[in-house]
């Protein structure tokens, strides 16, 4: 098993393969009256945030639990780093207190890659600037797995800024090592230079969402900031939706089987409508379930609980 | 004043012969020189060349003392086989006064290593909207020649005219940092396949070429002399072989990292490898390095730029940019040129000292010239050690790796500065 989890590119066929497995185990414990297991009993996990995120830290923050681990939240509100504590020393009080994982969500792309150099434990990635954020294309994948029963051969469009979305960057690395086809749909100021070369030479871009949705059996929307207006990446909101935004019309040309998912939070009316959002088509729930048994499965598997 | 003879010594690739240095000068050159009150340097197998001249140094006194001072760079100067170097202005105080540009020339004179010509910046406190009093520092101890806002750029087209032609009226020279300043807006390295892959915001090779576009029309429209900062770009020395062909009076620099290093370095996201203007890829490297050697870029200029441990050791978007050069650019130049010494002699001494209007600099010893030269093992190989470089700072980009040719000794006016490969003082 790898040490950290940083990158989608870090993850091979048959390892994904394994967390995807062991999630799926995972999600029987949440079945349970009793959602425990005592893999992680001892273990100190560190859910170390320098950004606002509840909703992926309370995620990570179940599954440590659930796996019996000792969880402290470490915030960047309120804690030494608002004094200007540097990564670096922060680090090293997390690895002085004898934390065996540290999940770290930060607004710069490769903290969590700096953070790696600098403690013995496993370093999980949870979101680094506009880099990656693994585990949501982990949790992404299974629920792709689960819905429609395979991941090779599948088609998926990543629909909307994808220049700024990690969600994306990830996705298209996991997605093409387990032979699903992504194509990249959204602005041309919104999808990043050589972006086939950089990810996965097999990666389509289209700047036209209608003439990709009859042919995918997953269209993924990426959460598309308002602020990008006033740096010019698109003229207005209306604007951005209807050219790019997902509504019953547009969602009714996908095939009969496809699915519409979504990493959240949404802007409903902005890049999804709620008729699609809360359509029996859209997963966005199910993602948010899935993503604490793929975050099981990680830090299972991390920290060597297959071992014990 | 102790003499040296130097014997055996292949000046600027020429045959070996000895060299004899006295009282300032090079009094004698030739087989068979014999002294014998001089100190006997045995230079066989070495090469003599004049001293090098660095136009880009940052020295970082005043203000950041912690990570460079005038001494401390002036060593690391010297132990690179430099005689002179001009300091920038991004100080704190910013070099933008008489009083400030004549500290540092004091500074330099007393750490006496090198000769310390400091550059002057071309608005107050570099903010880009103003002019800085350039006669001032120009009729100063300092004979501020070259000015330069390095580290912003002089956006203003405007204030970037009216500084062209201001400083005609002493021989003045603009030296542009070619950076668009709204298209590199929260810039963190070369925009392509790397930036993406990582996640980094890009710095396109087009901020730069614009701006060097405009920079050449201008000179040419008002007649003055343009040098052109660290070139990093393909586009950019196809805008300056142009602007040359039709007689622009223009010079330009690259740096050294910019001739070895690609983009790709970022990917293990260590900021040793952060630099403004980033480090650009494969191809970038190859146009470089074609126009060093025709002569479309002038000069190879280190870019000096240290920084304290704190502003390195840290996430990539926070940590500042730069490198350190002075100790390494004349290994990478012989990396990178192969021992072609009459080119590197031109590129790293003699150009230099002439657009910096450094007199008794660039000059090859010579029977009469100021004896400011550096003497070089080229046989030798090297590992850079950070902790082992003179400069306060340990921010290379080279550590551990192995890198030809060394410098034995440097002498400034006749003194020597570095013996044994060792600094004097």
């Amino acid at each position: 098993m790898i040490r950290h989890l940083l990158s989608g590119a870090d993850l091979d066929a048959d390892t994904a393969t394994e967390i995807l497995d062991t999630a799926a185990e995972m999600a029987t414990v949440a079945g349970r009256e009793i959602k425990k297991l005592p893999a992680l009993r001892g273990r100190t996990v560190v859910n170390l945030f320098y950004e606002d995120s509840t909703r992926t830290r309370i995620s990570f923050e179940a599954a440590a639990k659930r796996l019996s681990a000792d969880v402290i939240n470490f915030s960047a509100k309120g804690s030494s780093v608002a004094k200007g504590e540097s990564l670096k020393d922060t680090a090293l009080t997390l690895q002085a207190m004898g934390a065996d994982a540290v999940v770290v969500r930060h607004p710069a792309s490769g903290a969590p890659h700096r953070l790696a150099n600098w403690v013995d434990g496993s370093v999980v990635n949870a979101g680094d600037g506009t880099h990656e954020h693994p585990t949501q294309a982990l949790l992404d994948a299974y629920t792709m797995r689960a819905r429609l029963g395979r991941l090779a051969g599948l088609s998926v469009a990543v629909v909307g800024d994808v220049l700024h979305s990690r969600v994306a960057r990830s996705n298209v690395l996991l997605l093409s090592t387990l032979g699903a086809k992504v194509t990249l749909v959204g602005p041309p100021t919104l999808i990043p230079v050589d972006i086939a070369g950089a990810l996965a030479p097999g990666t389509d871009v289209s700047y036209d969402l209608d003439a990709v949705l009859p042919d995918v059996d997953v269209v993924m929307m990426l959460r598309v900031q308002r602020e990008r207006m006033k740096d010019s990446y698109f003229p207005s909101a209306r604007e951005y939706s209807r050219r790019y935004g997902l509504d019953g019309p547009r969602m009714r040309r996908l095939p009969e089987h496809a699915i519409v998912m979504h990493p959240g939070p949404m802007n409903r009316g902005m890049e999804i409508t709620p008729e699609v959002a809360d359509s029996p088509r859209s997963t966005i729930v199910e993602q948010v379930t899935n993503g604490v048994s793929v975050r099981m499965a990680v830090l299972y598997l991390l920290l060597g609980g297959n071992n014990r | 004043m102790t003499a040296y003879l130097i014997t055996s010594v292949s000046i600027v690739g020429a045959a070996p012969t000895d060299l004899l240095i006295r009282d300032g000068v090079v009094a004698e050159v030739g087989p068979g020189l014999s002294a014998p009150d001089a100190v006997v340097v045995d230079g066989t197998g070495l090469v003599a060349l004049p001293g090098l001249v660095d136009l880009h140094t940052h020295l970082r006194e005043p203000g950041r003392e912690d990570a460079e001072t005038v001494e401390s760079g002036s060593r690391a100067a010297a132990l690179g086989g430099y005689t002179a170097v001009c300091a920038m202005a991004n100080t704190s105080p910013v070099a933008d006064t008489a009083g400030v540009v004549e500290q540092v020339w004091r500074l330099g004179r007393e750490a006496g290593l090198v000769d310390v010509q400091p550059v002057g910046a071309v608005t107050v406190g570099l903010a880009g909207e103003r002019l800085a009093e350039l006669g001032a520092m120009a009729d100063s101890a300092a004979r501020v020649r070259i000015f330069s806002d390095d580290g912003h750029c002089v956006a203003d087209p405007l204030l970037m005219r009216r500084a062209l032609e201001y400083v005609k009226a002493f021989d003045g020279i603009i030296a542009q940092h070619a950076e668009e300043p709204r298209l590199t807006e929260g810039a963190q390295m070369h925009e392509g396949e790397v930036s993406t892959r990582l996640g980094l915001i890009g710095w396109p090779a087009v901020a730069e070429e614009a701006i060097i576009a405009r920079d050449v029309l201008l000179a040419e429209h008002v007649g003055s002399r343009l040098h052109v900062c660290h070139v990093s770009t393909a586009g950019s020395v196809e805008v300056l072989r142009q602007a040359k062909a039709r007689g622009v009076r223009v010079t330009a620099e690259v740096t050294p990292h910019h001739l070895l290093l690609t983009d790709e370095r970022a990917e293990t996201y260590d900021p040793v490898f952060k630099v403004n203007p980033p480090l650009r890829t494969a191809d970038d490297i190859a146009a470089l390095r074609s126009a060093l050697a025709d002569g479309v870029i002038d000069v190879i200029a280190t870019d000096h730029a240290p920084h304290a441990v704190e502003d390195k050791e840290c996430e990539w978007a926070y940590a500042r940019p730069g490198m350190l050069g002075l100790e390494t650019a004349l290994s990478i130049a012989l990396d990178v040129l192969g021992p072609e010494w009459d080119l590197i002699a031109e590129r790293m001494s003699r150009t230099p000292a002439r657009i910096a209007g450094l007199t008794g600099h660039g000059v090859d010893p010579a029977p009469g010239v100021p004896a400011n030269l550096t003497v070089i093992d080229p046989a030798a190989r090297r590992t850079i050690e950070p902790a082992e470089l003179a400069s306060r700072s340990r921010n290379t980009p080279y550590a551990r790796m192995t890198l030809p040719g060394r410098i034995v000794a440097t002498f400034l006016r006749g003194e020597p500065t570095v013996l044994d490969g060792k600094a004097v003082k």
